[in-house]
């Protein structure tokens, strides 16, 4: 008879998500997937519409990171309007968004480090599912809660000086920005009361990374072992290797650390991936096509950009790079427990960023838009905080889009994610007489190592709405049992 | 010095010149009657419906009807508020406007008056009508999911040589603006700006200008609509 598990939704992740494994009359594992059970269909729903529109209206895909499709769009348009990629924009421009972007990186990770993650290593991957939870840790680790708390604030205030709205603004125009920041708006940040200054925010960055730290001596098994598998790693690194979260070139590592993606122009990317459909998720499977769908998946997000960088140009964020890529003697770190580390380091590096550019007084001036010779087609690519984001359009000679591809973060780590499931699934399922709840959530601590946003967010807080379900080798369901 | 005559609008006494709209009265005496049809000075069409008041127990529009003197005008009652927020509902639901992508959000006189109205859900079922948009004008998009058939751009706008652009076409539940194709292609950005300005909604979009205006300084962002003129006396 064979066992079927159905873990919907997933919790604590963006989106709605549902996760099946298949026991065999041993109870071992066969099979084991991630479905994305929603459907969006922006990339259809914004053909017709003028290009201008479509910074404001695809960032509405999501209400976590709007910001990375407000300017990986904002960008595309760019190269429409003829401004060109990167540097190509005004200081003005260019700096304003690089502010919106640190914003948005830091409030998105601390969001998910301190809403999401923190509960699962706080209490235990087992523990009682009414206290494993953001209300929980509010409770019994007060200050940690608050930290959170404060500093997505911070990251979101950023966002509202930068794009006019904390959430879904319209700071980003094809070919620069629509607003300056004002003396007044800059000193709020530099010098706000006590916690609210981008000082504060850099101390308690360094202080998430050292918990990270701390928990990793104390848990070095769980850490290091849960869900570590090899693979490919991409990102967008600077032209000169170093990490850069808003612009650059598109380079892929294998597991060992050769490169087989040679930091190639991101105007170029469909001469180097292409995406699997398969019948039984909304959500397609990107790969490298020089190697193929078996053998071309690869990772985005934090882990990747640090295994794929050659440093981080801000200091206090080296330091931590330069720990953290001694761990693995200098080769790719491929255990995905290991992204939390990452995705604080990174929290760390956009704080620094963030106090850097409001100390530059380019972010004062006029000079906003540029524009030159108006082309048909623009890819805009960023590095969202879940990971490398292609937003990719044409458009007539009426203005107007004919075509949109959008291949977003979580949609590179769909295959990565799979197997960190059939990873758990093996590990923690297989063979087992009973399926304990913290077995199932197991699973789910693996796929929220991604931080996936599956699409908008949805929390569930509290007990695990989690349902099982029980088919017989007909697929018949005989028992069904909600927690 | 044309003669002054005296009314009353919710029992608030009124002066207005002799021939003046009630619409125009009330505007010069501090009292907002919204219209998203109306444009002072232009021929009023009384295509919106929304300046409906009553007046000795029956509703007329204040944008075609002439005060007279000891006119008694009822204006903010419940009867009428619910009026016009039911006018505006419909607005909505037999278009597709979808206000947080369409560049007019901020500047837009429909979404201004459906928040000072506190519009929550539609009391019609959404009708997500099926529209195209002509973008085939160099300098203008007409947005038809956007229009709301006002004549605005029809009985004010003028190019250059003084010749109108806009017209409607097709007839009933397919009637609809058009833009004379010779025309238009001629219009300056300047021009093409003040028909985008003259459109209460977002249907006729000045190309490549888009959201170069921050969240925060458009009209609508700080004061409700209709303050300037309630601030005015």
């Amino acid at each position: 008879m064979t066992k079927k598990i159905t873990i919907e939704p997933v919790t604590r992740v963006e989106g709605h998500g549902k996760v099946t494994i298949y026991l065999d009359d041993n109870g071992n594992v066969v099979q084991s997937r991630l479905h994305i059970v929603e459907f969006r269909g922006f990339e259809r729903f914004v053909q017709g519409r003028p290009y201008w529109e479509a910074p404001v209206l695809v960032q509405r895909l999501c209400g976590i990171c709007p910001v990375s499709h407000h300017l990986a769009a904002a960008k595309a348009m760019d190269v429409i309007v003829g401004a060109g990629t990167g540097d190509g924009l005004t200081l003005t421009g260019e700096k304003m968004r690089r502010l919106m972007h640190y914003g948005q990186i830091f409030q998105s990770h601390v969001l998910h480090f301190f809403h999401l993650a923190s509960p699962d290593l706080l209490f235990g991957i087992d523990a009682d599912p009414a206290i494993r939870n953001i209300i929980g840790v509010a409770m019994k680790f007060k200050d940690i809660a608050v930290q959170g708390v404060m500093m997505r604030k911070f990251g979101q205030e950023i966002i509202e000086v930068t794009a006019g709205k904390k959430i879904h603004g319209t700071g980003a125009i094809p070919g620069g920005i629509n607003k300056n920041l004002s003396i007044e708006e800059r000193d709020r940040f530099l010098y706000g009361p006590d916690p609210m200054n981008v000082d504060k925010m850099i101390s308690w960055s360094l202080d998430a990374v050292n918990f990270f730290k701390d928990y990793h001596k104390k848990h070095r098994e769980l850490i290091d072992t849960f869900a570590a598998f090899p693979s490919n790693h991409l990102s967008l690194v600077r032209k000169d290797g170093a990490m850069d979260l808003y612009d650059g070139v598109i380079r892929a590592i294998d597991t060992d650390g050769k490169k087989i993606l040679h930091d190639v122009d991101p105007q170029d990317y469909l001469k180097y991936i292409a995406e699997e459909v398969k019948n039984w998720s909304y959500m397609k499977f990107p790969y490298l096509v020089e190697y193929g769908k078996k053998d071309g998946w690869y990772r985005v997000g934090p882990l990747a950009r640090l295994n794929t960088a050659d440093f981080i140009p801000s200091p206090l964020a080296q330091k931590e790079f330069e720990e953290f890529k001694a761990y693995t003697n200098g080769k790719p770190n491929n255990m995905s427990m290991h992204m939390h580390w990452a995705r604080l380091i990174e929290t760390l590096h956009a704080a620094e960023m963030m106090k850097e550019l409001l100390n530059d007084p380019d972010l004062q001036k006029d000079d906003l838009v540029i524009k030159g010779t108006r082309v048909n087609e623009g890819v805009g690519m960023l590095e969202a905080p879940r990971g490398t984001l292609f937003h990719h359009y044409r458009v007539n000679e009426n203005d107007q889009i004919t075509m949109a591809n959008l291949i977003v973060s979580t949609t590179n780590n769909n295959e990565p994610m799979n197997i960190a499931v059939r990873c758990v699934a093996d590990s923690m399922i297989s063979g087992q007489k009973e399926i304990t709840e913290g077995m199932l959530n197991a699973v789910e601590v693996a796929i929220r190592a991604y931080d996936p946003c599956l699409s908008c967010a949805t929390h569930a807080l509290g007990k695990m709405p989690l349902e099982v379900s029980l088919y017989d080798s007909k697929n018949n369901l005989i028992d069904k049992k909600r927690t | 010095m044309s003669e002054k005559i005296k009314f009353t609008i919710d029992d608030k006494e009124c002066f207005a010149e002799k021939g003046q709209n009630v619409l125009d009265a009330a505007t010069d005496n501090g009292i907002f009657i919204p219209a998203l049809c109306h444009i002072r000075g232009v021929k009023p069409a009384g295509a919106c419906r929304l300046c409906n008041v009553k007046i000795a127990g029956r509703l007329m529009t204040a944008c075609t009807t002439p005060v007279e003197s000891g006119m008694e005008i009822e204006n903010d009652i419940p009867e009428i508020q619910d009026l016009r927020l039911a006018i505006i509902e419909m607005l909505f639901v037999e278009g597709n406007h979808f206000c947080p992508a369409c560049e007019k959000s901020g500047n837009c006189e429909l979404q201004a008056l459906a928040y000072r109205y506190q519009m929550m859900v539609p009391r019609f079922p959404y009708e997500f009508p099926v529209k195209e948009i002509d973008a085939s004008c160099p300098k203008l998009i007409i947005d038809h999911n956007r229009c709301i058939l006002c004549k605005r751009c029809i009985r004010s706008f003028k190019d250059e040589n003084g010749k109108n652009i806009f017209a409607f076409k097709k007839r009933g539940h397919k009637l609809q603006i058009n833009i004379d194709e010779k025309l238009s292609a001629n219009l300056s950005d300047e021009m093409a700006q003040k028909a985008m300005d003259i459109c209460p909604v977002g249907a006729i979009i000045h190309k490549g200008k888009g959201f170069d205006e921050p969240i925060g300084t458009r009209k609508y962002d700080k004061v409700p609509i209709g303050s300037d003129i309630e601030s005015v006396v």
